[in-house]
């Protein structure tokens, strides 16, 4: 676990960094971060509870807590990965864990849609190579540099193409994925919609 | 790609714009908040120095954290009390109306919001919450969100959003006695998958549907989630227009019959175009009970647990874990299985028809000793309604416990857990691993019907048997 944590800014080009392997299908975001962790009011202090179920049951085998992994921050991931709860709290304890980008077979929607909003890049790749990657790193440590604009993860000796939406990929890289400031820009357009829409002309003081 | 589908038609009236980076700027019509996911969002708000642009389009209430048996203030958890300060204050700061403890509205908040007229059809609706997809069963496009899109919400009433593709789900025939939209939902995931909805809208439709009461389309558009469809919805009929029609926030006088006119033609037209079609059964569906660790695990109560070379390749890693953890043989029934607690309540669940099919189901019987059993009305209208009704004292007298509104043992945020590996009958909608509070607590999804007949008989059983005897 990276114990100085801060959170990324701007544009991300690219991600380098060790591989850590996750076994399983259909991870839900209470395995990542089970509820009771949910009460805060600040996403500070997840890092450290991230996968804590898993964790305690698997004794210090959980990948997260094997010293091989320590520093590791490109997570590779098996199907669905993500799913159930909306959560931001999941992808919030990944990152300050340490993990700057997930390659995995699939993600559940929101959970993607919440990793592209904190800057965290997902790709996707074939079950295959999944888990080609997955018993590679098994054997050894596994180090990847990830090519946002040209989607590709490469080490010295492999090259893998990933792939990602090309709307994520755009945002990365033009550092929108932090989309507040953005979506501003459309003010006018904004105020012009909510005339626009019957339903708040039909009932415009509802409450 | 689909073409005049409701969805098509919401999406296209609330695009706002066409984003740099390939993805659309969605208007969002109404805004849910709660406590557990919005408090970060109003700190980066602060943060960037911005305000809330529309506060009137915003609606909070209070519901994961709340506790069910005792709500004086302060909470006795330190936690759930700043959470509730949090939403509190941030709600009088920003002037966000806010259905608090006691003001007769409060409760899970996609229970709370259809309550008082809030969800119609039409609207595109956003929540901090994955069960928003509840509000679908209006002809909404609802879907939940994370932290940063609330505070995008928020900060600009709009969101960067990619269009879903989507997939009807066509439900031809009727469901049989003793089966209920809960069963409906969990046979789909079943047949679907629980990834299959990754990139879709969920349009329900068909007979199977539309014979459905509003609360019951609310349960099946509720898991849509479960199936991996962030949204899910179902057209609206005269049964949508009926159930909104008075309520607090629904069109009044004159405006009414102009909303119903335009509520009436958002549905999907005859010749809409859809990405992918698949057809249900509905007179196939049998009281279903979940065996494993996702939603898709399940099974009718009379068959057994598959074995895993019966399942497909991609389905035996998750059934293996299932297996292990639930402590369940493959091929065994699921029918006998011994229960501990019973809960009936939850956003998929916790309604007064639930309520009231449950209550059918107990009366003059006793939960089985070794039971402990309880019942969390969805809001506080739910809980009056109930209590009008006697149902309250009926499920009292059969020893099951009357408890405050809120999420409670859905997921276990608040004092109602699990404890060790104690299996639970859930009305709720989620069985991973820890769902309801215990590392290695052990969840079987189920109608409240099912829960109500496990809560007698002590384990798992065929309601179907209960209602022979009526």
């Amino acid at each position: 676990m990276n114990n100085e944590f801060r959170a990324p800014q701007g544009k991300i080009t690219k991600v380098i960094g060790s591989c850590i392997s996750l076994i399983g299908d259909d991870i839900d975001t209470d395995r990542i971060i089970p509820a009771r962790f949910l009460k805060c009011v600040n996403f500070d202090a997840l890092g450290k509870s991230v996968f804590e179920d898993d964790r305690i049951n698997l004794k210090g085998k959980h990948p997260f807590d094997l010293p091989v992994n320590m520093g590791a921050s490109i997570l590779i991931v098996n199907s669905n990965f993500g799913c159930g709860s909306s959560r931001e709290h999941a992808p919030q304890a990944l990152m300050r864990w340490g993990i700057k980008a997930i390659i995995g077979e699939s993600f559940a929607e929101i959970f993607y849609s919440n990793c592209i909003a904190i800057g965290i890049p997902c790709f996707t790749l074939s079950r295959e190579l999944i888990e080609e990657i997955q018993g590679k790193n098994q054997k050894k440590s596994l180090d990847f540099e990830i090519d946002i604009f040209n989607s590709i993860a490469f080490s010295k000796e492999d090259r893998y193409e990933l792939e990602i939406k090309e709307s994520s990929r755009n945002m990365f890289l033009s550092g929108e994925w932090d989309a507040t400031s953005t979506l501003l820009n459309n003010l006018k357009l904004i105020e012009a919609k909510i005339n626009e829409l019957p339903y708040i002309k039909l009932n415009g003081n509802y409450l | 790609m689909s073409q005049n589908t409701l969805f098509d038609k919401v999406w296209d009236l609330h695009n706002v714009a066409d984003l740099p980076g390939g993805s659309s700027q969605l208007f969002i019509g109404l805004h849910l908040i709660h406590e557990v996911t919005s408090p970060q969002a109003f700190g980066a708000l602060k943060d960037k120095n911005l305000k809330v642009k529309f506060p009137s389009r915003t609606v909070a209430t209070v519901d994961h954290i709340v506790p069910t048996d005792n709500q004086t203030r302060p909470f006795k958890d330190n936690l759930a009390e700043q959470m509730i300060d949090t939403l509190e204050r941030n709600c009088s700061t920003h002037k966000i109306k806010f259905f608090n403890i006691g003001s007769g509205s409060q409760g899970i908040v996609h229970v709370v919001a259809p309550e008082l007229g809030l969800t119609q059809p039409g609207m595109t609706i956003a929540c901090g919450d994955s069960h928003t997809s509840t509000h679908g069963a209006f002809g909404s496009i609802a879907f939940g969100i994370g932290t940063s899109q609330v505070r995008d919400v928020l900060a600009s009433q709009t969101l960067a959003m990619n269009k879903l593709k989507v997939r009807q789900v066509f439900c031809k025939n009727k469901l049989s006695q003793g089966v209920f939209a809960k069963d409906l939902v969990l046979h789909i995931i079943n047949k679907l998958g629980v990834k299959a909805g990754v990139g879709f809208a969920y349009e329900f439709a068909g007979p199977a549907i539309h014979n459905l009461s509003m609360e019951e389309r609310m349960t099946i558009c509720n898991m849509s989630i479960e199936g991996g469809a962030r949204c899910g919805y179902i057209n609206p009929d005269q049964k949508t227009f009926d159930y909104i029609k008075n309520r607090r926030c629904s069109p009044k006088q004159e405006n009414w019959p102009k909303a119903v006119k335009w509520w009436k033609s958002l549905a999907s037209d005859k010749n809409a175009i859809f990405d992918d079609l698949c057809e249900i059964d509905a007179a196939n569906v049998e009281p279903t009970v979940t065996w494993g660790i996702t939603p898709g695990q399940s099974i009718g109560v009379n068959q057994k647990i598959p074995q895993l070379n019966e399942l497909s390749q991609e389905d035996q890693f998750i059934a293996k874990e299932a297996y292990e953890y639930m402590g369940f043989e493959p091929g065994q029934t699921i029918k006998n299985t011994p229960i501990d607690v019973c809960f009936i309540g939850s956003c998929t669940n916790g309604r007064i028809s639930d309520l009231r099919v449950a209550a059918k189901i107990i009366q003059n019987n006793k939960v089985a000793t070794n039971v402990t059993a309880f019942v969390v009305p969805g809001s506080e209208k739910v809980a009056k309604e109930a209590k009008r009704e006697g149902l309250d004292k009926l499920f009292q007298e059969a020893g099951f416990q009357w408890r405050e509104p809120g999420c409670s043992m859905c997921l276990a945020m608040n004092p109602d857990k699990l404890t060790g590996n104690q299996v639970s009958a859930s009305s709720s909608n989620r069985n991973f691993k820890g769902r309801q509070g215990s590392p290695t607590g052990r969840t079987l999804l189920m109608s409240p019907a099912m829960v109500a007949a496990a809560a007698i008989s002590g384990h798992v059983c065929d309601v179907r048997e209960f209602l022979k005897n009526e």
